[in-house]
């Protein structure tokens, strides 16, 4: 190969790296006839980590949803390199799916399989990894969240919720996933525990280079790991003309916001919301 | 009405008047009633796609035969002594009073290989396998460990609903089997070491009751009754509604649709074996 061919190519990687990594393009997702997401445009890119904030009920979690494919959207398209995943066949879905982590909420482990079976899970998914490797993969990641081998054997119910969440995170990561997606990761947590998780998120970030999309409530978990935040506001409060993403900018900037609803979630004041709700009760 | 059933009328409900209302809930929910049968004939048509392309793995398939198979075992055998020795108890007055005693045997083994042993044992199974079913799969969808395993690259169909169709059809005729077997040993018990009939001739008038035709329709019939339990427990599993009352209504309504598509399959079934028995033994002789 000639090295104006080399160059060519090397142009091409450079572009493909310029690209988002994903891109929602006029996402909206509606239940029946509630909108929960209208309009949503957002652009991520390799290596970013993205808190996603808001209210509950404002679309975080079916926004964070319609990223991988687990709900499609009523209109728009979102893109994992450029490619449609609304487009893609089953086999070529399953295959994109592989490319992220999930961790859930509440964890979502499987009850009826041990902590090793379940970490193992991904893999087995994967037919031609032997049972050696796949368990010394599942120790590695045990290992790297701090949770001992002697948790191998138990079932979900029987660990903690701090213990089933980091559990989580080991299976999530254990396919080696280019997109980390968080759902809430410390709710329910203490403060320590809540803590712990934040450090594992930057200590994964440092490890592994990937790009992270953190949906929270919690502003000291979007202060500490996010470079980016994206504030959604529920639809059915917002006016016509307003865009359903009040805030989009780095953590340092949150205090500083020019729109009121946004400081007023980040210092977690009620403001006004009291009296909406008493008027929406009294509807 | 039911609340979820969908409103067909463009008129706001307050302005409706009680013939519009009453259309539109009737409509609605024979709108969610079609909606519903489509939405489990693609859930069924993925299923049977996955059946013909990939297969589970053994382990998990083996897990879900020995859940619906070796643990619904005694419960079985168990109501069908039961339902034979019933059976004996009800039927001995009358024949009795006739001085037909001895063929009670008759009755008793013909009544049970073609009705009630695949029916008691498909209701068996629909109450402590296909409820189990509904509740395990609802708790899952409930607590999104079916969108971890979407997430993961697995095909919920094919990881959770292909091995339970799998044991439910496959073991469903040896439950059948069992139910009659119990069921013909509960009636001679009853009949022959209880009321007293003759052994002998119990036996010989038993053996007429029954046509080999007989004890093929009753197997035949539990194979749809087992995939009815597997397809309507699951789909109730999958759509189960968020909260512990969603995964209860789930369990409950898994059991009650599936009971009644049971019986109704067993008469559109019943009327079909005994059209081609009587097209192919006019006489009404077995084969046997």
């Amino acid at each position: 190969m000639s090295l104006a061919g080399e160059t060519i190519e090397d142009d091409a990687e450079i572009s493909d790296l310029d690209q988002p990594l994903i891109e929602a393009r006029n996402v909206s997702v509606q239940f029946d006839s509630q909108n929960i997401l209208s309009n949503i445009n957002v652009t991520i890119q390799r290596g970013q980590t993205v808190a996603v904030i808001g209210e509950s009920g404002c679309g975080k979690t079916v926004f964070m949803k319609t990223l991988i494919g687990l709900i499609c959207p009523t209109a728009g398209h979102i893109l994992l390199d450029g490619f449609d995943l609304n487009a893609m066949d089953q086999e070529q879905i399953t295959l994109a799916r592989r490319r992220f982590g999930f961790v859930f909420q509440n964890a979502a482990l499987f009850d009826s399989m041990s902590i090793f079976d379940n970490v193992a899970f991904p893999l087995r998914q994967i037919k031609k990894i032997s049972d050696q490797e796949i368990s010394e993969r599942v120790f590695q990641h045990l290992a790297e969240v701090g949770l001992p081998k002697n948790v191998t054997r138990k079932r979900p119910a029987e660990l903690s919720g701090g213990m089933r969440k980091r559990v989580g995170l080991a299976r999530a990561l254990i396919l080696n996933p280019e997109v980390l997606v968080y759902d809430e990761p410390t709710t329910g947590l203490d403060p320590i525990m809540s803590d712990v998780i934040n450090e594992l998120i930057l200590e994964t970030r440092r490890r592994y280079p990937v790009t992270s999309v953190v949906v929270t409530h919690d502003m000291r978990t979007a202060r500490k790991v996010a470079d980016r935040v994206l504030m959604f506001y529920p639809r059915t409060r917002l006016l016509d003309e307003e865009t359903q993403i009040l805030f989009d900018g780095s953590p340092s900037d949150l205090e500083n916001s020019e729109d009121r609803r946004v400081r007023q979630f980040v210092r977690g004041e009620a403001g006004e919301r009291l009296n909406e709700l008493a008027q929406q009760a009294d509807f | 009405m039911s609340e979820s059933a969908a409103s067909i009328s463009s008129i706001p409900p307050d302005e409706q008047t009680p013939l519009v209302r009453w259309v539109n809930d009737w409509g609605g929910a024979v709108v969610d009633g079609i909606v519903a049968i489509g939405d489990m004939a693609i859930f069924t048509w993925h299923m049977l796609r996955w059946m013909v392309s990939r297969l589970p793995s053994r382990g998990t398939v083996l897990i879900n035969f020995y859940q619906v198979g070796a643990l619904s075992l005694p419960v079985v055998a168990l109501t069908g002594t039961f339902i034979g020795m019933v059976l004996a108890v009800q039927s001995y007055a009358q024949f009795h009073a006739i001085g037909l005693d001895s063929r009670l045997g008759a009755v008793i083994n013909g009544t049970l290989v073609k009705e009630l042993g695949p029916v008691l044992a498909a209701t068996m199974l629909a109450g402590r396998v296909g409820g189990a079913m509904a509740a395990v799969l609802g708790t899952m969808r409930v607590t999104e460990q079916i969108d971890a395993l979407t997430a993961m690259g697995a095909d919920p169909i094919h990881y959770l609903v292909v091995p339970r169709f799998l044991a439910c059809i496959l073991l469903i005729p040896a439950l059948t089997i069992m139910a009659d077997f119990m069921g013909i040993v509960g009636g001679y018990f009853y009949s022959v070491v209880i009321l007293g009939i003759d052994h002998a001739a119990y036996l010989n008038h038993s053996r007429e009751g029954v046509t080999g035709f007989d004890l093929f329709s009753g197997i035949f019939k539990s194979f749809f009754f087992g995939g009815i339990i597997a397809i309507v427990s699951c789909y109730r599993g999958f759509h189960c509604e968020p909260g512990a009352d969603g995964v209860g209504k789930a369990a409950t309504t898994a059991f009650v649709y599936s009971f009644v598509l049971i019986l109704a399959i067993d008469l559109f079934l019943t009327i079909v074996l005994n059209s081609i028995y009587y097209t192919l033994y006019p006489n009404g002789t077995s084969f046997l």
